[in-house]
């Protein structure tokens, strides 16, 4: 008990030189694009000869890096280092990458993989590994018929823009747009549909008839657009997989501005009659109409929040055109649009945070983001002609579609797609083979 | 017997209260004491240089314009000495006197050899591009100095200093050395908690010997997929950046070191 007792007092009253743990708050950072090497997918030979074959490409494991590279740096957060530069070799460095040597290059995150031909099927393997810690951060292996192969590169630039950012990619979805042909006033528009990045460009339609404001279903199947059928402006159903084309409702004027609710299954749109135009929503199972807005302004582009509880759209109820949420039955209407100028094209953000719109200010033209109660407007960017932006699945980049002045001689027009981040910084002009105008982006082939 | 002790009794707790009630402190309003003010004390080291603010330089020109001006109306006028005609000096003599009367007045002429500064102010003023070389042996010099007297710490100064944190200008300098170094990841939800806290040991040249992040338990609950990726980019900061820009005395006090990263100011914006 003494002992117990001594032990306690020594152990109290032992002189311990004790210092507290210093702490540094760090809440900055850079926004700089991350720094990571794309090394080319290793493939054995055999497998080299069989898809040389099959898709006339003579390394499609450096195609493949290829796209992953494309998409990361289209992206604007990453920076992905010039391949001249690697000091290890594809088949090596899949295996164990020499840390030291992309270290040297100054790269934060390597990516690696190898491709192989098997059963008549393409295999990619790819790893990502954190360059500055020494270790794996993920390992992945997809399977599938070798023309899908620039899928798999898609896949592969999400999961790596996922673990990196924290946010899901975008890259492995489908854009679908107006592809326009010919001079101004002679313009024929077919409804297209291709890659986010450009590429598998199809056309849906034969372009007989004008088309306008195509909108994805979030299932991706279902297309809905405006098409001039016989002069009459009404708003068309078309299945991406089959083909097949149907009118939403039987209204006895002009219908447009369509969109699909969040969960696919309802079509909210315009309806125009005697001057005034509301909105209505069709339920796309049972067929029934439900009128939305009613007042004797133009109510026109309604655009539902991703839990489908809200609508937004824009109104000239005030004078001007402006933006305005509703709750999803039409009740408590708030004005969010206060700034000079008029807006139009309100998009609600699949994020639910931003309200992506088009604003015309002293004869220019913005597309820019807004909160959804109105507050913290940004213009991203601006031009002479400009307008429909469409959000990203994940909430971060817009596309849109931007018009040049034609020349005294009426020459000179073009109509093509942009792109920009939500920093404002990375704008880009997306390809397409030819002009193109309202696009709208899908959300994510694969989840 | 028994009312003799009731009626003392009363008298005596009548005398305990009249006493009570008249004694001063009772009647004594509490003191009125001013509120605390607490005052961080900051160790200043060779590497803080804060510049004068704008408005502090300004009030200080005044206050030294003011004390010219006061010296000049308090100065007594001079009195000029009328030379008597019949006490004219030898042609050798005035020239002599004409010199001395030249010395004691200010004379723009006059070339002075040994730069005095006055002050901080006037620096611009008194540079002399041709003497930089001059500067240069004197800066050496006055460093050198600042390095002495740092080896003059008594052992007592040197207890103190062990126990406090890192000045402004060492947290600073380690501070900036980290921004440059963090790339935040982007697609954080601002809404929710970002901080990561990551408890260092180091070496006394700032490498790292070992990094731990202190809530790892939150990377692997759900929902919180976000956090992982918001610790990995702060550890790969950490790497990146080092040897860490650390005091270069006083090991013992930073050789365990927390950095919180906080990203939400970055990301609202």
């Amino acid at each position: 008990m003494k002992k117990i007792i001594i032990a306690i007092f020594v152990v109290i009253f032992l002189p311990i030189k004790s210092y507290s743990l210093i702490e540094v708050d760090i809440t900055r950072g850079n926004l700089n694009p991350l720094p990571i090497a794309v090394s080319a997918m290793s493939i054995d030979e055999n497998s080299r000869e069989s898809f040389e074959k099959i898709l006339k490409k003579k390394n499609i494991g450096s195609e493949i890096s290829s796209v992953v590279e494309n998409n990361l740096k289209t992206s604007g957060l990453f920076n992905p280092l010039n391949k001249d530069a690697f000091l290890q070799a594809p088949d090596i460095a899949n295996v164990k990458p020499r840390f030291e040597d992309w270290n040297l290059i100054k790269a934060q995150a390597l990516i690696t993989g190898k491709v192989s031909f098997a059963d008549d099927k393409l295999r990619v393997e790819f790893r990502l590994w954190d360059v500055l810690a020494g270790k794996e951060m993920m390992a992945l292996a997809f399977t599938t018929v070798p023309n899908n192969w620039r899928r798999v590169g898609h896949i592969i630039s999400d999961k790596v823009y996922e673990r990196l950012t924290g946010e899901k990619g975008y890259f492995d979805t489908r854009i679908i747009y107006v592809a326009e042909d010919g001079p101004k006033t002679k313009r024929i528009k077919k409804l297209a549909i291709m890659d986010q990045d450009g590429a598998n460009n199809k056309f849906l339609t034969l372009g007989n008839e004008l088309v306008l404001t195509p909108r994805f279903n979030p299932t991706n199947q279902m297309v809905t657009y405006l098409s001039y059928f016989k002069n009459l402006p009404r708003v068309y159903l078309l299945d991406i997989e089959t083909g097949m084309q149907e009118v939403v409702g039987d209204f006895p004027g002009m219908t447009f501005a369509p969109r699909f609710s969040p969960n696919g299954k309802k079509i909210i749109m315009s309806f125009a009659k005697d001057g005034r135009s509301d909105i209505y929503t069709m339920d796309l199972e049972n067929r029934i109409v439900e009128k939305i807005t009613n007042h004797p302004s133009i109510d026109t582009s309604p655009s539902y929040s991703p839990d489908g509880k809200y609508i937004c759209f824009n109104s000239d109820r005030s004078g001007y055109q402006q933006i305005y949420t509703m709750k999803s039955d039409g009740s408590n209407i708030k004005r969010i649009s206060f700034g000079k100028g008029i807006y139009g094209t309100p998009v609600w953000s699949p994020r639910g945070d931003l309200i992506a719109f088009t604003k015309l200010h002293k004869g220019k033209f913005y597309i820019g983001v807004m909160r959804t109660d109105g507050s913290g407007e940004r213009l991203l960017t601006e031009n002479f002609y400009q307008e429909a932006p469409s959000w990203s699945p994940n909430g971060r980049v817009l596309i849109f579609y931007r018009e040049t002045k034609t020349d005294e001689k009426g020459d000179g027009f073009s109509a093509k797609l942009w792109s920009i981040d939500l920093t404002g910084y990375n704008e880009r002009m997306v390809k397409t083979p030819a002009d193109g105008s309202d696009p709208s982006w899908s959300s994510l082939l694969t989840n | 017997m028994n009312r003799s002790i009731i009626t003392s009794s009363v008298l005596h707790i009548f005398i305990i209260i009249i006493t009570a009630m008249s004694l001063p402190f009772l009647s004594k309003k509490p003191i009125d004491l001013p509120p605390i003010v607490s005052v961080e004390l900051i160790q200043i080291t060779e590497k803080t240089n804060i510049p004068f603010a704008p408005k502090a330089k300004k009030t200080i020109e005044k206050i030294k314009e003011k004390e010219k001006k006061l010296v000049s109306e308090q100065a007594p006028p001079k009195k000029v000495k009328k030379i008597k005609p019949d006490a004219v000096p030898m042609p050798d003599d005035k020239i002599k006197k004409v010199e001395k009367i030249k010395e004691d007045k200010q004379n723009p002429e006059k070339i002075d050899n040994e730069v005095k500064q006055v002050s901080e102010f006037e620096k611009k003023e008194l540079f002399d591009p041709d003497n930089i070389a001059a500067l240069i042996d004197k800066s050496k010099e006055e460093s050198a100095k600042i390095l002495k007297k740092n080896d003059s710490l008594t052992q007592d100064q040197v207890k103190n200093f062990d126990n406090t944190g890192l000045s402004l200008s060492e947290e600073d300098a380690l501070k900036a050395q980290i921004f440059g170094c963090w790339s935040i990841p982007l697609g954080l939800p601002y809404n929710e908690n970002l901080l990561v806290r990551i408890k260092l040991e180091l070496k006394p040249d700032g490498s790292v010997i070992k990094s731990e992040i202190l809530d790892h338990a939150r990377m692997n609950r759900p929902g919180q997929g976000f956090y992982k990726v918001l610790a990995e980019s702060a550890l790969r900061a950490v790497k990146l950046c080092q040897p860490l820009r650390v005091p270069s005395t006083g090991y013992e006090r930073w050789k365990e070191l927390q950095l919180n990263f906080d990203a939400r100011e970055m990301l609202e914006g």
